[in-house]
Formats: C-alpha cells, sequence, structure tokens
C-alpha cells in the first residue's frame, strides 16, 4: 500500500468562465484524518468536487491509489474507493434510511451488510429511523446518516465537506468522536470551518486562499499560531 | 416581536394546509361534480370512459415526468412514440386480419392479437428510444432550449416519416372481435375494450410501482429524480441508466398509442401531437417526476375531459387547461412535486 492515498498537482477547475482552483497541489497521506480550511469561498468544497470528478479539472493532475482519476467520471470514482459526503443535501429526502443505505451500497454481499450492522453501532439513531423517510431526520441525523451510508463500502478515502454545520456543540463532539473511529480504518479529508472539531480528528491541514494552497502543517502547531489563524481563517 | 414571528409561522402554516386540503378536495370531488347535471347511470357509463382515457394518458405522461425528473431532459417527440406505437400496432392488426385473427377470429386470437400489438409496439418503442437518446437527447443534457428545439424537430419528423411510409390520411383500426361491444353492469354499458384499456393501464402502474420500490434500479431512479449529483457520487452511472429509463418511458408510449388507437379505432400521422399536450398537462398537474402524481392526474383528466365533453363538447380540453391552472395556484409543485 503506498503511504500517499490521493495526490493533487496543480490542479486548476473552472466552472462556467470562472477561474476557481489556481493550482492546488496536495497529498494525503494514509491513515490520517487531513484537514481542509479557509474562509468562505476560499475553494475547499471546490476542490473534494474537483477529486470527486463533479467540476473535473481542466489541468494538473488527480492520482488516486496509484491511478489516474483526473478525467474519471464520478461513478467511476465513487467505484474505484472515494466515498464523498457533499456540504449540503447529501441525503435523499424522498427515500427511506434503508434505501438510502441500499443506494449506496456498491456491492450487497455479505461484507457489506456486516460493515453496516457496525455502522449501527456508531450511530444508533440510524436504526430507529431505518423505514422513515430521510426527509424527516434532523440535520445532525440527516448528516450522520450521509457519513454512515459511505461506510458500507470498504472505501479507501471519504471525503467530507463541513459535517459540524448547523449541528449542536454536543453533537459535534459527538461526531468528532466517530469520525475519529472512523479515520482508524479509513483515511479522511475533511473540510471544516469549526476549529474545534478540526483539532479534535485532523493531523495534517492545508490552508486554502482564492483557489490556492497558502499554508500547511500540523493541526497542533497550528492551534498556536494564533496570527496565521487569524490571517487566513479570520479566528483569534 | 416573537409573538408576531411566531403568529405570521401559524398563518404560513394555516394557508399551507388550506392549499394542501384545497388541492386534495378539489381533486377528489371533482368526481361527483358532474352528477348535478347528468343522472347516475351516464355518470356511471362517463366515469368508466374517463378512467379509461386517465389510464392511456398514464401511459404516456408517466414515461415523460421521470424522463424529465431523472435528467431533466423535456422530451417533446414523446408524442412521436405514442404515433408510431398506433401505426406499428395498426399494421398488425391489418396483417393479422388477413388471416381472420382480427375481425372474425376466435377469443384466443384476439387476445393473441392484442397481445402481439402490444409487444411489437413496446419493441418499437424501445428501439426508436434508444436511437433518439444516443443520436440527440444526450447532447442537449442541460439546456431546455436545445431540448425544445431539437425534440421539436425530431418530433415533426418522426410525423413525416410516418406519412412516407403510411400516407398521410386517416384510418380506420380494426378492434379484435373479443373485445368489440359491450357487456351491462346494472344497466351502465361497458365498453369491453375500457375494460381492458383499465387493466392495462393499472397493471403497467402496478408493475412501474414494483419496480420503482421494491429494486435497487428502482431506487436510484427515484434517488436520481431527487438529485442525479449525489446519486452519481454514490457510484452509479445516471447516463446510462437513463437511456433506459428514456427508452422505457418511450416503449410505454408506443404501447399507449396502440391501446388508444384501437380503443379510439382510428390513427392519424399527427395523433401523437395531441396525446402530448395532454400528457404536458398530466404532468404539470402531477408534479414533475411523481409517478403516483401523475396516476391521479391522469384519472383527473380523464374524467374532467369525459364529463365535460359530454354535456359541452367544446370545453373539454379547456377546461383540463382550467383544471392545470387552479392546481399550479393552490399547489405550484403540481399534486406530488417536491416544493
Ligand atoms: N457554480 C458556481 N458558479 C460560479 N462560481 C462558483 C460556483 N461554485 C462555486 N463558485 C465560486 O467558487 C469559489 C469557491 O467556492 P467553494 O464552494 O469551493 O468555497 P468553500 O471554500 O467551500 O466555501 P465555504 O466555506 O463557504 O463552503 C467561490 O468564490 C464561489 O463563489
Ligand atoms: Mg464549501
Amino acid at each position: 500500500m503506498p503511504d500517499t492515498v490521493l495526490t493533487l498537482e496543480g490542479v486548476q477547475t473552472f466552472i462556467d468562465q470562472h477561474h476557481i482552483l489556481q493550482g492546488v497541489s496536495l497529498e494525503v497521506p494514509a491513515g490520517q484524518a487531513l484537514v481542509l480550511l479557509g474562509r468562505n469561498g476560499a475553494g475547499k468544497s471546490t476542490t473534494l468536487r474537483t477529486v470527486m470528478g463533479l467540476t473535473p479539472a481542466s489541468r494538473g493532475s488527480i492520482v488516486f491509489d496509484g491511478a489516474d482519476i483526473t478525467q474519471a467520471r464520478p461513478y467511476e470514482i465513487a467505484r474505484a474507493g472515494i466515498g464523498f459526503v457533499p456540504e449540503d443535501q447529501a441525503v435523499l429526502y424522498t427515500l427511506t434510511v434503508e434505501e438510502n443505505f441500499r443506494l449506496a451500497m456498491l456491492s450487497e454481499d455479505e461484507a457489506s451488510f456486516a460493515r453496516q450492522e457496525a455502522v449501527f453501532e456508531l450511530f444508533p439513531d440510524l436504526k430507529k429511523f431505518w423505514k422513515s423517510k430521510a426527509g424527516v431526520l434532523s440535520g445532525g441525523q440527516k448528516q450522520m446518516l450521509a457519513i454512515a451510508r459511505t461506510m458500507v463500502n470498504d472505501h479507501k478515502l471519504l471525503l467530507i465537506d463541513e459535517p459540524s454545520k448547523g449541528l449542536a456543540p454536543i453533537l459535534v463532539d459527538q461526531l468528532a468522536e466517530s469520525l475519529n473511529q472512523i479515520k482508524s480504518h479509513t483515511t479522511i479529508v475533511l473540510v471544516e470551518q469549526n476549529f474545534h472539531m478540526a483539532s479534535q480528528v485532523g493531523q495534517d491541514y492545508y490552508i486554502l486562499d482564492d483557489g490556492l494552497v497558502v499554508h500547511q502543517g500540523v493541526m497542533s502547531d497550528l492551534a498556536q499560531d494564533h496570527e496565521l489563524k487569524q490571517k487566513y481563517l479570520g479566528i483569534a | 416581536m416573537s409573538n408576531v414571528a411566531q403568529s405570521a409561522a401559524l398563518e404560513l402554516n394555516g394557508s399551507q394546509n388550506l392549499k394542501k386540503w384545497g388541492g386534495w378536495i378539489l381533486g377528489v370531488g371533482i368526481w361527483f361534480l358532474p352528477l348535478l347535471w347528468t343522472d347516475l347511470t351516464t355518470y356511471l357509463v362517463l366515469t368508466v370512459a374517463g378512467i379509461t382515457m386517465g389510464m392511456l394518458l398514464f401511459l404516456t405522461a408517466s414515461g415523460f415526468t421521470i424522463i424529465l425528473g431523472l435528467m431533466d431532459v423535456i422530451n417533446l417527440a414523446h408524442g412521436a412514440f405514442f404515433a408510431w406505437g398506433a401505426y406499428t400496432g395498426f399494421t398488425a392488426l391489418t396483417l393479422l386480419n388477413k388471416y381472420g385473427w382480427v375481425e372474425t377470429g376466435s377469443l384466443g386470437q384476439s387476445v393473441g392479437s392484442i397481445l402481439i400489438c402490444l409487444v411489437l409496439a413496446l419493441a418499437i418503442g424501445w428501439v426508436l428510444g434508444v436511437i433518439l437518446e444516443w443520436l440527440l437527447i444526450r447532447r442537449t443534457y442541460g439546456s431546455h432550449l436545445k431540448q425544445i428545439l431539437i425534440t421539436m424537430g425530431a418530433a415533426l419528423v418522426m410525423a413525416e416519416i410516418i406519412t412516407i411510409f403510411w400516407g398521410p390520411n386517416d384510418e380506420v383500426v380494426q378492434t379484435p372481435a373479443a373485445f368489440t361491444g359491450s357487456i351491462d353492469v346494472f344497466d351502465v354499458i361497458v365498453e369491453k375494450f375500457r375494460l381492458l384499456a383499465i387493466l392495462v393501464g393499472g397493471a403497467v402502474f402496478i408493475a412501474m410501482n414494483w419496480v420503482l420500490h421494491k429494486t435497487k434500479l428502482g431506487i436510484i431512479v427515484r434517488g436520481g429524480v431527487e438529485n442525479g449529483e449525489v446519486v452519481q457520487t454514490l457510484g452509479h452511472n445516471i447516463r446510462r441508466i437513463f437511456t433506459y429509463v428514456f427508452a422505457a418511458g418511450a416503449a410505454l408510449a408506443a404501447m399507449g398509442g396502440t391501446m388508444w388507437s384501437i380503443y379510439t379505432q382510428e390513427i392519424r400521422p399527427d395523433m401523437g401531437e395531441e396525446n402530448l399536450i395532454f400528457a404536458l398537462i398530466v404532468v404539470v398537474i402531477g408534479g414533475m417526476g411523481s409517478v403516483t402524481g401523475c396516476f391521479l392526474a391522469s384519472l383527473m383528466v380523464g374524467l374532467a375531459f369525459n364529463y365535460v365533453a359530454f354535456s359541452a363538447p367544446t370545453l373539454a380540453l379547456g377546461v383540463n387547461i382550467m383544471i392545470m391552472a387552479v392546481i399550479l395556484l393552490l399547489r405550484p409543485s403540481g399534486l406530488m412535486g417536491r416544493d
């Protein structure tokens, strides 16, 4: 197993005429949670969406697990082993919780159902709402479903975009705990505005600004670096 | 301050409820309104006719609504599949009639004729659907304007090809002998073919619901109607699935065309256009992408058309457009559409 799961090199992405990513390079080491930070509009979501093939890169390269996926379609990328939890509207409201799981399960084999059982232990609420439409879940439960659903597959990498958005502090702590359990077997790239959550889960970090990587390092150092936090994240 | 906000919220809630219930009361009430000016027997005959028409409309409109919901594709050539299905059935019946299966044959031969028509129509619709999707539709993703222009052109071409093969004139379609005539249920005259049409339409509705709710393909389609992007990132090739859905929708429309032509006993090269207008009304009333909404709306349109056509034929289409307008006022996203 290579010790780098995902490599972006000079990735540029246009949305319509707008030059959103202007050459993003980053490396995701295996077996940890890497955090993408940056102010609103910095290009964090676009970076994840570009990796997923939703807003394909027009220049640069994306290598996942040794294979070039720069031009691959979203469903091919998912099948190659990347799970994606998007920023908004991640769960399908009109489907039941069960159907959301079934939709996510790439191969309906024993191993997948075993992983599904394991997911219930992490997110017991979901079992309670198994037959309910996902639309009736609370915001936090929806977020949990969006994450849990990807875990029925044996993904090598999870891309998670702002899971703490709109959650009560106690739920954020629970979620951080869950992510810490997940990262023991799956590498995570986490976009997170909640600095508390980011430092609870993340090891390495990258800071994006205006579609470029402007800084990188390890979370424990960043926590001390008030000047850097002030400059790029707007927090004291 | 918060009191004002609260009462405003309550009021909003109330008016939403009113709209919701208003829609349902209208939807159900319309079934009984005609009793004010028709006697019970006539009413029941018209009701059967309306349900028949609704079931046949459903065959076309259901494909249209799923195609629209899943890939956001407006396919104005959908009615052309209907016409092609009708002409396919007509040709099959004409041939079978030469062997004495249609106008004179046994019950088995009548049933066989209908089955052959339906299977051929489904096949023709499927093949035409795949061709159209490959040739044109996939080049128009994301642009409604392109879709409207290109599919309108395709509809004209498809109607033109019909006149080349079959000529520009109306033709009479034979109903297989066993399905002509009617039965008498407590003084209510029910044409046999109507019963068959209701049976076929109902079976398609049940089968469609089964596929949509009980199979993985169905879950993918329903998920895709709601949010195609998410479904793709879960590992599903929505485009390939859409090709199948498009072809299935075309096949159902063609089947609807066969049934319709045998029901009305006539075909015309431009019969697809009229059907498309009804399908559009049904889709708007039912809510885009909703099969159950489409089913209810088809019945509503079929019933309203027949009730009104009986006493004021010239108003029949107008009344459906009116229903559409009222429903849109009450529920802008249609009966079962998402807001
Ligand atoms: N569909 C789009 N059309 C035009 N511009 C877009 C589109 N999507 C994103 N952008 C622009 O791209 C830039 C980066 O957006 P992105 O969503 O990646 O930011 P982000 O870092 O995730 O921000 P946030 O923290 O607010 O989620 C923003 O300036 C945004 O306005
Ligand atoms: Mg974002």
